[in-house]
């Protein structure tokens, strides 16, 4: 196997894939071989949730515990199903979880970005930009898996 | 980092200026898509926090669609040729 240990970027202009990105792209790689393994003969629709729900667990594991919005994550995938029972007890009350008309771009971006209704403004703004970065680069990597799969696999 | 030192002022006089607002309001208008096209004097938060959302709905739509592709890819192809084309193409 080739030595990776040199300087991985020997480009001062950014290469395809640094480090931690090549660490998202195993970890993701890893997720699908694992979804691939355990439910060869499931329905499309059941292993493509299975794949979004592990891009979204790279993708955590990867920026790990120092943001809030990787801790909601990895919290919720946790306990998926615990928070859906939940979800169905409270509709079934009666009581509507949130407002149906938003108040400002700032609620509707809470609702968008992992653990944002627990967040103050400025935490909010912050941990959106960090989302957006690894949220993007989490896309650039499964298109290019279905770009090098696809047409031009094998 | 800005960040922390926005956060220390906060700390210390533990009221958030219009300017660190601003300020973090402009780093998130940075890593939208155009954000070239954009002036980088003050911004309109509503504008910036809606096209915000717009964006991040928009990159869940992809990873949903992608999902759906490379179940799809997966069911038709060798998982182990896929994951030989796969390393190459990251490791290029």
């Amino acid at each position: 196997m080739k030595s990776s240990t040199r300087n991985p970027n020997p480009n001062p202009d950014t290469p395809r894939f640094g480090p931690s990105k090549l660490m998202l792209a195993f970890r993701f790689l890893r997720a699908l071989t694992l979804v691939h393994r355990t439910a060869p003969n499931s329905s499309n629709a059941a292993r493509s949730r299975r794949i979004q729900r592990a891009a979204f667990a790279s993708m955590a594991y990867s920026a790990g515990p120092r943001r809030a919005w990787s801790r909601a994550l990895l919290c919720r995938l946790h306990f998926h199903r615990a928070r859906r029972r939940c979800a169905r007890r409270s509709r079934a009350a009666g009581v509507p979880r949130r407002p149906s008309t938003t108040r400002s771009p700032a609620d509707g971006l809470r609702r968008l970005v992992p653990g944002g209704t627990g967040m103050d403004y400025c935490s909010l703004l912050e941990e959106t930009a960090d989302y957006i970065r690894c949220l993007s680069e989490q896309v650039k990597l499964m298109q290019s898996i279905v770009d090098s799969v696809g047409p031009g696999g094998r | 980092m800005s960040s922390r030192r926005s956060r220390s002022r906060q700390m210390s006089s533990s009221r958030i200026t219009d300017e660190q607002i601003n300020d973090l309001l402009t780093k998130l208008q940075a890593v939208l898509p155009e954000a070239h096209l954009r002036s980088t004097d003050r911004v309109s938060a509503a504008k910036v926090l809606q096209d915000t959302c717009n964006y991040i709905r928009s990159l869940h739509r992809e990873v949903d669609d992608l999902s759906e592709r490379l179940s799809e890819l997966l069911a038709n192809n060798d998982i182990n040729s896929a994951q030989a084309a796969i390393i190459r193409s990251l490791l290029r």
